[in-house]
């Protein structure tokens, strides 16, 4: 399926048509933890950007090597080899977005967009197109969380990557850099993007909770499929 | 050191509510919260492994991998330690309990992506909890999931009644659903210091 397309579609999907955060739904929780600044939005999604295309890298590499039946763990391990290496970095560089950050920059081996890439994409395609596709996967992840972490930024703090803006015009509503403005920015982002995706194609704009019901579903069944194999 | 251990649980299930103010476990939270049934099932899944994986990955932090200074190693040593444990509980489970197997089996498999396990070991270690209070602070955080869990599948029921603007039917109205739930816990803020003092 991928045939047809140019490299650059590889890295461009990302973006907008399969965002892995607005039309995927995966990867929710860091989605929403860390973008009530911008500035956290925006390391979390160049962390996970970095992971995401060296572990699609490596599993590509080694999609021939590692046996079917423990691929999931071969996966994981792969990735938190990878997540540790960033982890170590951000501590030694970036110490502020480390304490930031907090626990969700480990927590990104848990993060689904990594493995589900692992799975959906890597271990079935070259090893140049999977680090595009992991390109693309981590900017969308990023132009997403970002975006979120401006828009909650500035109405919750009044400013943008911690530059005053609106903060002297008028109070700031802290609401939205708080834990229930997360949820509700984000399902307000899901609604533009639904919205958008409606005004292009009214056809298919029907993409609703049958989306992560089901991909939780087909995670469930294919797990159960490996350790099927496993006993 | 009981009222400690008290306010330690108190404060996982409200004021630190895992799922609702740290954001962790938010998969299953959208996922499963459908029906009442799957939701208890779900938490108590969640809330069985987290204690297993805590009475696990505590005495191995702390006898293995401090004493040899591999403490970075922390992450890929818990991810590959949950993996297991879930794995291990699945096959006793289904081999000696099949009733509970059979109510909690579906559910275990999603468990290892979970990120409130990991995130639940991560941050006992990083808190320095000791064993005792690790195994609380685990089980605080499980049914502060199962409370989150019960609580939104009865206004997920009434949401999924309602009728929204097409563009925020499914998942985006319930987001917001979510957003209201998360507000309500917010009043819990506070509420740990004055029944028991600073912890």
């Amino acid at each position: 399926m991928e045939k047809k397309k140019s490299k650059l579609s590889l890295v461009t999907k990302g973006f907008i048509k399969e965002n892995p955060v607005l039309k995927l739904v995966l990867g929710t929780c860091p989605t929403l933890a860390v973008t009530s600044l911008a500035f956290n939005g925006l390391g979390m999604g160049l962390a996970a950007t970095f992971v995401l295309i060296c572990s699609n890298t490596a599993i590509s590499a080694l999609r021939k090597v590692i046996p079917d039946k423990v691929r999931i763990p071969a996966y994981i391990t792969v990735i938190a080899g990878f997540v540790t290496v960033v982890q170590m970095l951000v501590k030694a560089y970036l110490p502020d977005l480390d304490k930031a950050l907090g626990v969700f920059l480990p927590l990104i081996v848990v993060n689904c967009i990594i493995l589900g890439r692992a799975e959906m994409f890597a271990s079935k395609n070259k090893v140049l197109d999977s680090a595009l596709d992991g390109l693309g996967m981590g900017l969308g992840f990023t132009l997403a969380l970002t975006l979120m972490g401006i828009v909650r930024e500035l109405l919750g703090a009044g400013t943008v990557f911690g530059m005053v803006i609106t903060k002297n015009l008028w109070e700031p509503i802290s609401f939205f850099t708080s834990s229930a403005g997360g949820f509700f920015v984000f399902g307000l982002f899901m609604a533009l993007a639904v919205k958008l995706e409606i005004a292009k194609a009214p056809k298919d704009g029907s993409c609703g909770a049958g989306c992560i019901g089901c991909k939780m579903a087909c995670a469930s069944a294919k797990k159960e499929e490996n350790e099927g194999g496993n006993a | 050191m009981a009222m400690r251990l008290a306010a330690i649980f108190f404060s996982m299930v409200l004021v630190n509510n895992y799922v609702l103010v740290k954001f962790l476990g938010i998969c299953p939270f959208l996922g499963v919260s459908k029906k009442l049934d799957s939701s208890v099932g779900m938490s108590a899944a969640v809330t069985f492994v987290m204690l297993m994986a805590t009475a696990v990955t505590w005495p191995i932090y702390n006898y293995i991998l401090v004493p040899n200074e591999l403490e970075y190693l922390n992450t890929i040593t818990f991810i590959l330690i949950i993996a297991s444990l879930v794995q291990l509980v699945e096959t006793i489970l289904k081999k000696y309990i099949p009733a509970l197997h059979k109510s909690l089996g579906v559910y275990l498999p999603l468990i290892t992506t979970n990120c409130s396990i990991l995130g639940v070991t991560l941050l006992n270690v990083e808190s320095g909890y000791n064993y005792a209070e690790s195994l609380i602070a685990s089980l605080g955080a499980g049914i502060g999931f199962l409370l989150a869990m019960v609580i939104f599948t009865g206004v997920r029921s009434r949401v999924e009644q309602a009728k929204p603007p097409k563009c925020f039917e499914g998942l985006p109205i319930t987001l917001v659903a979510a957003s209201f739930v998360a507000l309500s816990f917010t009043g819990f803020g506070g509420i740990i210091e004055s029944i028991f003092g600073a912890i």
